[in-house]
């Protein structure tokens, strides 16, 4: 072999360590089995270990003599120090750390445990755990020599006392490890083992404060904090030093069994039990500090965030496993928004150092660490969530786990100087928080649909919107089941159940609204105004789905009220029809449209229409008006009664429409199919002068007679205007009675059928529209209970 | 109530596969591979992109089937497909109570968030296997959420 040169305390280490492998007290051999344990307590990859076998000619003897003892020994420090493994190295390599066996060597760390617990401080905290290296130089405490023969007994009693303690969660027992390693009780004991105490001791270290720095912690860090260390390490001043780390193989752990091996990270963190904390969560000032100071060099604005990619390189140089790292992310990123502010960069640092040092990472984040730290109102706590959901483009999901009420870190977090820069960003994002909520609460009432809900009555526009709405909503989607939209989109908006919660609730409460109102429409509105919503709501970045449907035009589409506006629907369809057929009616039929309008809407066309037989070609749809002729004499006691009514409404041509209508009494039956075609069409005339007069549709039929005569008798111009019969109508107009009187009968009679026709028309439409707005009703509160039922069910099966 | 909850990548490998009953669980595999022709039909016949998360959820894939080893076990599955074409198979024994519709969908939206969040872990390199304790907690969660 090699030369090999040891220093003095390697060389008790060493030795040490052969003893404790020399099972059998050779005093030349370490068995094989314990040199195993040993190589793979150092946490070298395999194949590392074999070369270390191979170079320190164990393999070619097939024993482990001393001298392939110790050069394996100095290999596995080599390695451990990140150096390449050559036999050179063994004696060129300076100031080599001693190398860590992080496994089990229970009787070294029970032992150490004994030793240390007899401490006080050690009680409740990792110090004892620490298993110095078996006869570490520098270790102050001679107790730590023998490393070698390990009064088990010993080790189980100190193994309760130790260590243990610390954090609170996980950093489970190493006893318990111990034990398994020596025992094997618990096996899989349960908890994680916390692998040992945790502390790294610098290889040269003593807990002083530079010999922490020794190594580079993580390559490109800064030297590893220092300062920190040191005050971790006045944990307890259980001698530490020693490089030998004696920790549990996280076999125990489900996580990475594989506590890294390089040096940097004893280097790192000496972490003495913190006898003096009850959480060894807490970060120091110094470690915040630093941290802070990490933060700074990846972001220099501390309120900014440091995006995943940069925090995943960073957090990498630590060379824990990425499996570790991923969980620890999981517990540091609490808003779940892929990168980390100041204060989850804290707690993940924290917990990498934690993680390095042995302790084993918590399930749940521990509140020390919580991101609450800044947090000194819930106020900011609710704005952080929804205002890193701002932040960040992706779906962030303001954690529900988070507890708001985490009493504020006392800590360090007043001393720091961040501490009003952290402030500031709270209240920053506790600004935007109240301003989404605002912005939530403001979309119900804003919503058209909603508002429109609530009252019973059937207003003209909110009713068309809604109708619209339920249309598009109709022809959109294609859902069963109204509710499931209602639930689908607030959860695909957002994905945080608390924001869906509150979204289904202010949904759920516009749609109660709607429901309290009999006339409400149906679902589909409300699901349209509560999706507006939960987009709105959620939806940052998608602001074109928060914009409300465009209110409909004020179509004319089936209006409650409708009776005019049906008329006006029904004007407005026939219109286009009847276009061409009034301009062909342009008949000198005088403008009898009292009578005609009286009980129905019947729009009459000017009688000018009327007039002409020939407009049976024209209105051949219209045919089946027949039935109306019986109206006629009701036609014309209204008509009487309208023909006043107008007479005093207006001048000019009413008193001609009277003669007329008179005529038309008297012409009664005559040429009924042709008056029927010709109410028809008048009827569709009048529609189209109904319709282009813009009448509103409100007014009762009384109105809409009114209208209608006013209609017709713009009609009338209008026919002038498009027919050649301007003259003759005109003439008529002018003219007495006496000569359309018999086309007066005609008219008269296709006025009132056209009169009768639009009566039932409105009729029908009305009871339409009454069925519409039940069914409207029914739905709604359909919509309610399947509401309410949501939101009850959470409870039940979550 | 769901027996086994899967997620599989594009590419139709599993990202992370769990049953409850720890028999029978190379059954459930089998059913979820099989499940993922059923998803694969109603994607094609979707066409157009599914945007809207409604369409996001694929409902029953197949009509139940009884678990032959299980007495009384009905087994439906459904699924459920995410916009990057990862889907969620779920298998879920409604013998007990028939679970809603809803319920089905709102434990698709669970893991659906879940995953998001193990994608937002920048150290989880999408194509791996899942193994976020957070994403097992929560599917432990709904796995034994009655039985």
């Amino acid at each position: 072999m090699e030369g090999l040169t040891l220093s003095d305390a390697e060389q008790k280490y060493y030795s040490d360590l052969f003893s404790y492998c020399d099972i059998e007290s050779t005093k030349k051999v370490a068995a094989n089995g314990r040199v195993l344990e040993l190589f793979r307590a150092a946490q070298l990859p395999n194949d590392v270990v074999l070369q270390i076998m191979e170079l320190c000619g164990a393999t070619r003897l097939g024993y482990f003599g001393r001298s392939q003892f110790y050069i394996a020994l100095k290999l596995v420090a080599v390695a451990q120090s990140g150096f390449p493994l050559r036999v050179e190295s063994i004696n060129t390599v300076k100031d080599l750390p001693l190398p860590r066996f992080v496994a089990s060597k229970n009787e070294q760390e029970s032992r150490h445990a004994a030793s240390y617990s007899s401490d006080s401080e050690n009680q409740g905290s990792y110090s004892g755990v620490i298993p110095p290296p078996p006869g570490r130089g520098q270790a102050k405490k001679g107790s730590v020599s023998h490393d070698t023969v390990q009064p088990r007994t010993s080790t189980d009693q100190q193994e309760p006392a130790s260590p243990v303690v610390s954090p609170q969660q996980s950093p489970p027992n190493s006893p318990h490890t111990w034990r398994k390693h020596s025992r094997h009780p618990s096996g899989g004991n349960s908890e994680r083992p916390l692998a040992g105490p945790g502390p790294f001791w610098s290889p040269f270290g003593e807990a002083q404060s530079g010999s922490a720095a020794a190594d580079a912690v993580w390559s490109g860090h800064s030297p590893p904090p220092p300062p920190p260390q040191e005050t971790w390490v006045s944990f307890a001043d259980t001698p530490p030093t020693s490089t030998l780390l004696t920790m549990h193989p996280a076999s125990v752990q489900d996580q990475t069994t594989v506590r890294t091996v390089a040096s940097a990270t004893t280097a790192n963190e000496i972490r003495r039990q913190s006898s003096s904390y009850d959480d060894p969560w807490k970060i120091t000032d110094e470690q915040r500090q630093y941290y802070v100071n990490q933060f700074k060099t990846i972001q220099p604005d501390l309120n900014g965030f440091i995006p995943g990619s940069a925090a995943k390189e960073f957090f990498t140089k630590s060379k824990l496993p990425i499996l570790e790292l991923s969980h620890i992310w999981e517990l540091s990123d609490f808003d779940k928004d892929g990168a980390l502010t100041l204060d989850e960069f804290c707690a993940a640092f924290h917990l990498v150092v934690a993680r390095k040092n042995g302790y084993d990472l918590p399930e749940k984040l521990p509140e020390s660490l919580m991101p609450k730290l800044i947090d000194l109102e819930d106020s900011a706590d609710v704005g952080d969530q929804p205002g890193e959901v701002g932040y960040s483009g992706s779906p962030a999901e303001a954690p529900p786990s988070k507890s708001p009420s985490m009493p504020s870190l006392n800590q360090t977090w007043p001393e720091l100087n961040q501490s009003s820069e952290q402030w500031e960003t709270f209240s920053e994002r506790s600004s935007s928080s109240q301003t989404l909520t605002q912005f939530d609460s403001n979309i119900a009432p804003a919503d058209p649909d909603t508002a429109i809900v609530h009252p019973v009555p059937i207003r003209m526009t909110p009713s068309k919107i809604h109708m619209q709405e339920m249309e598009l909503k109709r022809t959109g989607s294609d859902h069963t089941n109204p509710t499931s939209p209602l639930l689908v989109k607030p959860s695909d908006l957002s994905e945080e159940s608390k924001i869906n919660s509150s979204v289904k609730f202010a949904s759920g409460n516009t749609v109660a609204d709607g429901y309290s109102s009999s006339d409400s429409f149906t679902s589909d509105p409300e699901q349209i105004g509560n999706n507006v919503t939960h987009q709105r709501s959620h939806s940052g970045t998608s602001p074109d789905n928060t914009a409300p449907p465009p209110p409909p035009p004020r179509p004319q589409p089936s209006h409650s009220r409708s009776s005019s506006l049906d008329m006006n629907r029904t004007f407005a369809v026939t219109t286009g029809q009847q276009q061409a057929g009034v301009v062909a009616h342009p008949p000198a039929v005088p403008p009898r449209p009292q009578p005609s309008q009286a009980p129905g809407p019947v729009v009459h066309r000017p009688v000018d229409a009327d007039g002409l037989i020939t407009h049976t070609s024209t209105s051949p749809q219209q045919i089946p008006e027949q039935p109306n002729f019986a109206d006629f004499s009701q036609f014309e006691v209204f008509a009487a009664s309208n023909v006043n009514e107008e007479q005093d409404d207006e001048a000019e041509k009413h008193p001609e429409v009277l003669p007329v209508e008179k005529a038309s009494d008297s012409a009664s039956s005559l040429r009924v199919a042709k008056t029927d075609s010709k109410i028809e069409e008048k009827t569709a005339a009048s529609v189209p002068a109904n319709v282009s007069k813009g009448t509103t549709p409100l007014a009762p039929p009384p109105k809409p007679v009114r209208r209608r005569l006013k209609s017709e008798d713009e009609l009338k111009p209008e026919v002038d205007e498009h027919t050649q019969k301007t003259g003759v109508l005109a003439a008529v107009l002018a003219s007495q009675p006496s000569i359309p009187r018999s086309v007066g009968k005609d008219k008269k009679a296709i006025q009132a059928s056209i009169r009768r026709n639009k009566e039932t028309n409105t009729v029908l439409a009305r009871l339409n529209s009454e069925l519409q707005q039940q069914l409207k009703d029914v739905l709604e509160e359909r919509i309610s209970l399947e509401v309410q039922l949501e939101q009850l069910r959470p409870f039940s099966h979550l | 109530m769901a027996v086994c909850v899967a997620v599989i990548a594009k590419e139709n490998y599993p990202l992370y596969i769990r049953s409850s009953p720890t028999e029978n669980e190379l059954k459930f595999h089998y059913m979820v591979h099989t499940s993922l022709d059923v998803v694969d039909e109603k994607i094609s016949a979707m066409g157009k992109a599914l945007v809207d998360q409604r369409e996001l959820y694929l409902g029953l894939l197949y009509p139940t089937e009884d678990h032959k080893v299980y007495p009384s076990y009905l087994l439906c599955r459904y699924g459920y497909v995410t916009n990057s074409k990862v889907k969620f198979v779920m298998v879920v024994d409604s013998s007990n109570t028939a679970l809603r519709d809803n319920e089905i969908r709102s434990m698709f939206r669970k893991l659906h968030s879940s995953y998001t969040d193990v994608m937002c872990n920048p150290f989880y390199n999408p194509g791996d296997r899942i193994q976020s304790r957070a994403f097992d907690s929560m599917v432990t969660s709904m796995m034994v959420q009655v039985c």
